[in-house]
């Protein structure tokens, strides 16, 4: 019976957030320590000629600048942290200064002279594909991959930049909302037979859409601070993510990641920003170094505007056979990225999307991403996912109403189950019960007496909508990494970050479970390095649930085979003869016959070897390696890596209904009800997943209704580069309450039943308020995300309103 | 333009008789930089899209708070906070216009330290101004937003003069409405305006938003009593219901007797850089019912005359439904 799993608890760090105790990268301070500020560049594009940085040198208190020549040299399409030669959008950082004090180094910026030579920009994709249209590179307009891309939120590598025209037949195609033909794409998939696919349905759809870019508003900024001691950095940042930051950090800064130790007690917000090492951490570093003295660079929320990275934008197409039962039997789908200035774009996940909501017998999907001078772009909460469900329930919906049937019906005579697929290439997954959550939400929200409810009341007509949100949901492989202490308390090391959700600790509670350890006898050991933790994943993709439930249960479990062999060395017998519980470990025949846990430690300290991590596996990570070999000596050392045998990716799917009024006279909507209802295994920690459940509803409904991120065509200006020029949604505007429930039906790839749920909370709402705000409206497709008030009135009014504005920066 | 955050260095003056302040303005004259809660200007400092020599911090001044009766009305000092002013019951009881406008200004957080004298006094929102172009409103010779491509989904439909951005202020409509008379001192005294007068429109100044001159303070705020309890209705429409400004707004003041309309002002914000008030609204429904008939028959005139931007059609049904609404209330 389960102890742990499914149960509330309070993360150890909660009372510090709660009283404002826990420090965040920007609360370290570092006596002697000073202060650097960006140059960032005016221009979206051009050439940086000259730097005179002599009057800024002169000021007193300046120390010096920290410029691309500074580190080594980075070519397109890698993030350079600072414009080597080109730069290549508004904010973009050129040059570091360093100062005493904070107000100093910002005055010298302004004392600096940049040159530049301009060149031609460009903020719109459509544009750049057109014929004579710029680029964003002197060497092209696209990212051509040379290998197979890499795990969401890792840099890029294997790439060329190339450039790519259309004909002006398949530009004006595209604005007007028809199959680009003729068109040059970069990725391309295809399974089944489409044209038989189409010659079966009985309906078919035709739909073009847009969905905005968006900067990421973490409340928490980059801000770093580094100092160097005895040949060692010392980085505070701000991180998603634990253990996955080393190597690549360590690279940054040219040193053995044994030389690391990077400090990320609590992070205020990551959402996909922060998986890994980001660029501008090499400044922090390296320019510590270069003066020898603890350095702090403090990000403003305009530069993590700037830097922070942003969801791509798509501007696409798409075609949807449905056949008369309602199973789509054929979907061609188009989409164009707006990759901003280093080209990533997530429209190979847009489709996967597609696939998993509504399993096409037969589909296409062709892809082309475009650098435009934007800011960087990565991933952000579901990217691809999250924005392609909201644009396509409304779509969906047409389908379903076209073949006369209801809209959830619809989506249950699609719905994957565990023997469906995801993805291009139909790979399996490792459970699914999408249909029992449609039906438990279905109950919940009360879908047959909602419909049944009048439409119109004065000027607000009532609108229904239903959404799925998917997202892959699992990793395997990697390390897990306990320690009993001769006090006999359970220390469960952890290399997962701590970026807000506290996975880190839910996933901790499976190693309790498995030791069955109380919690008030467990200790989390994480938030730097020097703490001796293990291999993890980045905490990007909605992994860490079904991903560290796996490596803690195995270390546990590894430290159970020890408790039993040291029992039988010392009482006799075969290990076997042996079970563990209350703190013990003891033979099953006679329970009175044992070693308490502290005991057991005790003495696999006096064994050595395995029992104590001198020895182990070979298989773990050197991370892991150097995390024992730290620990060796000090307790019962549980070590292993994540070798539990399965296939398929775990997935996290979220159906949402929602219900809301809109006013015909100002545009505005209110949202009465939203139900959501989650698919992912078994719950492993209640209060958490319901903090989820909110969380991610709120920002779905920023997706679907009020996000605005509005570039200037004329001169590359961004215009929301503040937070409440970006429109995150506010209390006021969503839904009071997040009625929630979960199938609960455990995963059987994992040995809690545990798989994430984290992005497609997002994407199921957003989905679901897109669809609700189309059936209020009789059915009318925006074909865009978000639908904001203006596009609302603008409809209701019949003002000329079309596609023809619908550019992924620029409405 | 770089991206700066950090407070350059000026003058710091923190008088608290309004006799110093009016002293250290004039001195100062366009060198400084009035300041009450500060909420329309730290981000211009912090961003060094503006500069001053000294800001002179007029919270201390305790005069300038408070919201009094008079023989003629009520007189509310300028450094009142929006909160003070949304939960005032004077207020709420006499003038539920104001309060009513001030309760949605921005965000509970912004409106317990912006004051009134602030949020009518505040400059345009137009980003790129904002941004540190150099715009006509800047100073330069060219807007940026009025052009084919121009990103002006908030600006203006009337009045536009070289530029064309809209007033921000949710309260000026009221003010206007309610017919209020704007104290302005400075060294040689005092003088008053109409709130219309008050507020002033490119065609007049482009580089101010008001007729507030050089070294002069806006001291006090006086509503007449020929307005209190009059038919009030305010409503404003923004993309997010809290910590935003108005897409458009509407103030309107109604004298009802028996069910007709006596006399009326009916303002609109957020269409044009000054608070619009719609007298042809005005004239036409004197003497008519109040209700949806004559809120119907009027709806269409409320945005006579008004000029499309690329972006920023929506607000002429907007403008029209906020009016019809008004009236049918």
């Amino acid at each position: 019976m389960s102890t742990h799993i499914g149960f509330d608890f309070t993360p150890p760090d909660v009372p510090g957030k709660v009283t404002g105790e826990i420090k965040y990268a920007e609360d370290y301070k570092r006596e002697g320590m000073v202060f650097a500020r960006l140059l960032t560049s005016p221009l979206p594009s051009g050439r940086v000629v000259g730097i005179d940085a002599r009057e800024a040198l002169r000021m007193d208190g300046v120390l010096g600048i920290f410029t691309a020549d500074d580190l080594p040299p980075v070519a397109p399409p890698a993030n350079p942290a600072l414009a080597s030669e080109y730069v290549s959008f508004v904010g973009q950082p050129i040059l570091a200064v360093a100062a005493v004090t904070e107000e100093i180094a910002e005055s010298a910026i302004e004392k600096i002279r940049v040159d530049f030579e301009r060149r031609p920009f460009v903020v719109d994709p459509l544009e750049s594909l057109s014929p004579g249209g710029a680029n964003a590179y002197p060497e092209g307009n696209t990212l051509v991959r040379t290998e197979e891309e890499g795990p969401e939120g890792t840099p890029i590598r294997g790439a060329e930049i190339r450039d790519v025209k259309w004909p002006q037949s398949a530009i004006d195609a595209l604005r007007a909302g028809k199959e680009p033909k003729g068109a040059e794409f970069t990725t391309e998939w295809s399974f089944g037979d489409l044209d038989a696919g189409f010659a079966e349905a009985a309906v078919i759809v035709e739909e073009p859409f847009v969905t905005i870019g968006y900067p990421h508003h973490s409340l928490e900024s980059r801000t770093c601070m580094a100092y160097w001691e005895n040949g060692k950095c010392y980085f505070h940042g701000s991180s998603q993510s634990q253990s996955a930051n080393d190597n690549g950090l360590a690279r940054m800064l040219d040193i053995d990641p044994a030389n690391l130790v990077f400090i990320n007690e609590a992070t205020g917000g990551g959402f996909g920003s922060k998986i890994g090492p980001y660029p501008y951490m090499a400044i922090s570093g390296n320019f510590a170094k270069r003066l020898n003295r603890p350095l702090q660079l403090r990000i403003t929320r305009e530069q993590e505007f700037y830097i922070g990275s942003a969801r791509s934008g798509m501007q696409g197409w798409i075609k949807m056979g449905v056949k008369a039962n309602g199973k789509v039997s054929a979907i061609d789908l188009v989409v164009v990225n707006d990759g901003g200035m280093t080209g990533a774009g997530s429209g190979n996940s847009s489709a996967q999307h597609v696939t998993v909501a509504y399993q096409p017998e037969n589909m296409r999907f062709r892809g082309i991403s475009v650098y435009t001078n934007t800011t960087p772009r990565g991933a952000q909460r579901g990217p691809g996912q999250n924005e392609m469900a909201a644009v396509l329930a409304p779509i969906a919906d047409k389908a379903a109403k076209a073949i006369g049937m209801d809209r959830v019906a619809f989506r249950r005579m699609n719905a994957i189950d565990s023997d469906g697929f995801e993805g291009g290439g139909q790979g399996p997954v490792t459970s699914a019960f999408v249909r029992e959550a449609l039906d438990q939400g279905m109950r919940t929200f009360g879908w047959e007496e909602k419909k049944a409810l009048a439409k119109q009341n004065g000027s607000k007509v009532r609108g229904l909508g239903v959404g799925i949100g998917y997202h892959g949901a699992g990793g395997r492989g990697y390390d897990g990494l306990v320690r009993i202490g001769t006090d006999g308390k359970l220390y469960i090391h952890s290399g997962v970050g701590n970026l807000g959700t506290y996975s880190y600790a839910g996933t901790c509670r499976a190693a309790a479970e498995a030791l069955q350890v109380p919690w008030e006898r467990c200790e989390i050991v994480r938030g730097r390095t020097d703490n001796h933790l293990p291999h993890s994943s980045g905490q990007g993709g909605s992994n860490t649930i079904f991903t560290h439930t796996r490596t803690n249960w195995v270390a546990a479990q590894d430290a159970i085979s020890k408790l039993k062999e040291i029992a039988a060395q010392d009482l006799g017998g075969e290990p076997e003869d042996y079970t563990i519980g209350d703190e013990r470990v003891f033979a099953t025949a006679d329970p009175s016959r044992g070693l308490s846990y502290a005991q057991a430690a005790a003495r696999a300290i006096e064994l050595g070897g395995k029992f104590s991590g001198e020895e182990y596996p070979d298989d773990i990570n050197p991370i892991t390696q150097r995390a024992v070999q730290g620990l060796a000596g000090s307790g019962l050392i549980g070590v292993a890596k994540d070798n539990i045998p399965g296939e398929g990716q775990p997935p996290g799917i979220l159906v949402g209904f929602c219900e809301i009024e809109l006013d015909k006279d100002t545009g505005k909507l209110e949202i009465l009800d939203y139900t959501a209802v989650a698919d992912c295994g078994t719950v492993v920690h209640p209060k958490n997943f319901e903090n989820a459940m909110r969380g991610g509803a709120v920002w779905g409904v920023g997706l679907a209704a009020f996000e605005r991120h509005v570039y200037d065509p004329q001169n590359g200006l961004p215009a929301n580069t503040g937070l409440y020029q970006s429109k995150p949604p506010t209390y006021l505007d969503v839904n009071v309450e997040t009625k929630m429930g979960a199938v609960n039906i455990p995963d059987p790839q994992n040995p809690t039943g545990g798989r994430g749920i984290g992005e497609p909370t997002q994407g199921a709402a957003a989905a679901a308020l897109a669809s609700a705000i189309s059936d209020a409206l009789d059915g009318h497709v925006f074909n865009t995300a978000p639908t904001t008030t203006d596009m609302i009135i603008n409809h209701l009014a019949g003002n000329d309103y079309s596609t023809k504005y619908l550019k992924t920066n620029t409405f | 333009m770089p991206s700066y955050d950090v407070m350059p260095n000026m003058e710091l003056y923190q008088p608290v008789r309004v006799e110093d302040a009016l002293d250290i303005a004039s001195r100062y004259a366009d060198r400084g930089w009035l300041v009450g809660g500060g909420q329309d200007t730290y981000g211009w400092l912090k961003d060094r899209a503006k500069r001053a020599d000294a800001l002179i911090d007029l919270s201390a001044i305790e005069s300038l708070r408070g919201i009094r009766e008079t023989p003629d009305g009520v007189e509310i000092g300028a450094l009142t906070t929006l909160t003070e002013i949304a939960e005032s019951g004077l207020l709420k009881q006499r003038f539920s216009l104001l309060s009513d406008a001030a309760s949605v200004v921005a965000s509970p957080q912004i409106r317990n330290i912006g004051t009134l004298g602030g949020n009518v006094s505040q400059d345009v929102r137009c980003w790129y101004y904002r941004r540190g172009l150099s715009c006509y409103r800047a100073g330069g010779n060219l807007c940026y937003a009025d052009t084919p491509q121009g990103m002006n989904r908030e600006h203006s439909l009337f009045e536009t003069s070289r530029c064309v951005a809209a007033g921000a202020s949710d309260t000026a409509p009221a003010l206007v409405a309610l017919d209020a008379t704007m104290v302005l001192r400075s060294v040689d005294g005092e003088r008053t305006l109409s709130a219309e007068e008050y507020f002033v429109g490119p065609a007049v100044d482009i580089e101010n938003t008001t007729a507030l001159r050089t070294g002069e303070i806006l001291t006090a705020v006086r509503l007449p009593k020929e307005w209190a309890n009059a038919s009030f209705y305010y409503e404003k429409v923004a993309d997010r219901n809290v910590w935003d400004f108005s897409l458009v707004n509407v103030a309107a003041a109604f004298k009802v007797s028996d069910g007709t309309i006596q006399e009326s002002r009916v303002v609109c914000g957020a269409v044009q850089a000054t608070p619009r008030r719609l007298q042809s609204v005005e004239q036409a429904i004197r003497g008519k019912a109040k209700g949806a008939v004559t809120a119907a028959s009027v709806a269409g005139m409320a945005s006579e005359g008004a000029r499309a931007l690329a972006h920023n059609g929506f607000k002429i049904p907007l403008m029209e439904n906020l009016v019809k609404r008004a009236i049918s209330a």
